[in-house]
């Protein structure tokens, strides 16, 4: 065949001396997302708090010692006000307060990530399912998740604890079961959405097989939703945390988790109120990072707020 | 030209190919008894209007027919095997490798969240045995090959215009050299420019890989431009098929001849456009006739009782108009030379 038009052709194959500005290259989605949530304040705060905490979770062995520091008892030192050598005081047994949080921040972490991967990834795969294969397997599903989530979280916590035995993984695994519901129903709304564009059957068009389709083409188009979600989930799941050791359900004594040292210190909320101020200012300002964290990061992956 | 005429086996093979939707309270009949042939190297073109069943018989040469969807034929054969009798993986292998088809609509037929050059390099590693090194470096030749520089293949579908984004969705589809490309309207969603640069990008890269394609339209001028072959559908069936030359110049059918006169003439600017009367027939409710028959100005009484028996002109020439059992009909359509 032979071109009438020369310079059409040469438009079509011969633009590799146009040269490509380099920062067009790296402008990856990630990047983008990451400016969009340097540029939120909150978010940023809230980032900064959880890597604080973070740290402190991660290196506390390493600042404290257990034995003598967090779960030593020195009844001479009991129920002392705030003062420089306690800044946030004794408690009953004459442990220092502070330490106890400090040490507590790997007890409410590690339980806030584990049970939201735990609820995430069983979640995500029972949405994916139900979102993508109509039909029988959606109904069974989405059925059984109504009727998993019309059960109040706090009671199922209860129950899977006392039928499992108060221990720190149990726990993480009673809120994770309980967080379920929420990641399948999300997971599938996207699913839904994606399931149909042009480019899933595209892909079918080109011969890749569906389990494949579904876990690298489906899944990382219905991220963004599946990102907030976990991380406002992180903040529920360690308040269930709280309100389940705060209840004897938790993580088993001396173990300073933050909910059980509200517990101990109720009986003293009229004298020595510092015990219950300050384990629980420690689990609002977590929660509060986490939240605005996720708000933040939900902005960001927002297309329609991009300016 | 000449190489192209002297391969005849042909490389696709459809006969009787009927899909239909079966609903709750009633049945669409898409696509009725087509047969067509596809030689190597040449194009077919599929000219019709909306829901005359062209993209449904394309998605049926893939098995990719959506869930309701029934599918019956007597023979669907490329390159030598029978499609209808694949084994699901044998039908992941089968397309992409041996058919592949590129989409109506750049805008959404690429994954957002994955680089162009991933996408290419990922149908080129589902096919060939190659490391993921390898097929970065393929991909970026194919790149190359569309007219795209290789240095954007670490960019995402947005950052492209939509006549780049049909030029990677052609470099997917031509990424593990398919027998026969199946292009459902490459260019109903580029602007006139664009249109002409991708026709022409896919001229070249047929000839040069003598591929077999065939190329789904709504637009005559784009069939005269590429196919080498037309069949015209209507209401699922293909009332007239031959040679480009058989089908513009010595028009038979009556379909046919409202669709040239409905293409404003570029000598008589004045002349108003003869549309075709009324709207094609309800395909859950088709006529027992010809399905052109009530809007078609030559319909006579043995029109609407029976389907019209194909007539042929030539070896190539077919077409499917009970007209020409009357002694002496012919269409008011001259003939040109």
């Amino acid at each position: 065949m032979s071109y009438r038009n020369e310079t059409l052709q040469s438009q079509i194959t011969g633009s590799k001396d146009i040269p490509i500005p380099k920062r067009y290259v790296r402008q990856t989605q990630t990047r983008i997302v990451l400016h969009n949530l340097s540029k939120n304040k909150g978010a940023m705060v809230g980032l900064f708090i959880i890597m604080v905490i973070v740290f402190i979770a991660i290196f506390a062995d390493v600042l404290l010692d257990y034995e003598t520091d967090v779960v030593g008892i020195n009844i001479s030192q009991r129920l002392l006000r705030p003062s420089w050598k306690h800044p946030c005081g004794t408690d009953d047994l004459g442990r220092d307060i502070f330490y106890r949080i400090l040490y507590g921040a790997r007890f409410s972490v590690s339980v806030g990530v584990v049970a939201t991967t735990i609820g995430l990834g069983i979640g995500v795969i029972f949405g994916a399912i139900a979102g993508y294969y109509c039909g029988l397997a959606e109904d069974i599903i989405m059925r059984v998740n109504d009727i998993v989530s019309a059960v109040p979280s706090i009671l199922m916590g209860i129950v899977i604890v006392s039928a499992l035995g108060a221990t720190t993984f149990n726990l993480m695994l009673a809120i994770g079961i309980t967080s379920i519901p929420q990641f399948v129903r999300i997971t599938r709304a996207s699913v839904l959405s994606v399931r149909n564009q042009e480019y899933i059957e595209a892909l079918y068009a080109s011969g890749m097989s569906e389990p494949r389709i579904i876990a690298f083409h489906v899944l990382p188009n219905c991220l963004s939703p599946i990102i907030v979600q976990a991380t406002l989930r992180i903040a529920s799941a360690i308040i269930a945390a709280s309100s389940l050791s705060f209840l004897g359900l938790g993580v088993p004594v001396p173990a300073p988790e933050w909910g059980s040292m509200l517990s101990m210190g109720r009986q003293y909320v009229r004298s020595a109120s510092y015990l219950t101020i300050f384990p629980g200012l420690a689990i609002l300002i977590t929660v509060l990072s986490f939240n605005l964290l996720g708000d933040g990061l939900r902005d960001a992956l927002d297309p329609k707020l991009k300016k | 030209m000449e190489e192209r005429k002297s391969l005849h086996d042909p490389v696709l093979e459809v006969e009787d190919l009927g899909v239909q939707f079966i609903l709750e309270n009633e049945t669409i009949n898409a696509v009725n008894d087509i047969s067509f042939k596809l030689r190597k190297g040449h194009t077919l073109g599929f000219v019709g209007e909306t829901g005359a069943g062209k993209t449904t018989t394309a998605l049926a040469l893939l098995r990719l027919v959506p869930h309701p969807g029934k599918v019956e034929s007597k023979k669907i054969e490329v390159c030598g095997h029978e499609v209808t009798a694949m084994t699901s993986s044998q039908l992941e292998k089968y397309r992409g490798n041996d058919v592949a088809m590129i989409f109506q609509d750049p805008m959404t037929s690429l994954n957002p969240v994955f680089t162009v050059g991933q996408q290419i390099a990922d149908s080129i590693m589902l096919h060939q045995n190659v490391t993921s090194a390898e097929a970065k470096a393929r991909a970026e030749q194919m790149l190359e090959l569309v007219g795209i520089s290789a240095n954007r293949a670490g960019e995402y579908p947005h950052q492209f215009s939509g006549g780049m984004k049909q030029r990677v969705v052609i470099a997917i589809a031509l990424a593990c050299n398919p027998e026969v490309l199946i292009a459902d309207e490459p260019t109903t969603a580029l602007d006139v420019t664009i249109q002409a640069q991708v026709l022409n990008l896919m001229k070249k890269l047929r000839d040069d890989r003598r591929m077999s394609m065939i190329m789904i339209t709504h637009s005559l001028g784009i069939v005269a431009d590429i196919c080498d072959e037309v069949a015209v559908m209507y209401a699922g069936r293909i009332v007239e098929t031959g040679t480009l030359v058989e089908v513009f110049n010595h028009t038979k059918h009556p379909y046919t001849e409202g669709l040239f006169n409905s293409l404003p003439n570029i000598l008589n600017r004045s002349a108003k456009l003869k549309p075709i009367p009324g709207l094609m027939p309800d395909p859950s409710n088709l006529p027992v006739g010809c399905s052109f028959a009530p809007r078609c100005k030559y319909a006579g009484p043995d029109c609407t009782c029976a389907q019209p028996k194909a007539h042929w002109f030539s070896d190539t020439h077919m077409v499917a108009c009970a007209a020409y059992q009357r002694e002496g009909f012919a269409i008011d359509r001259p003939e040109k030379k």
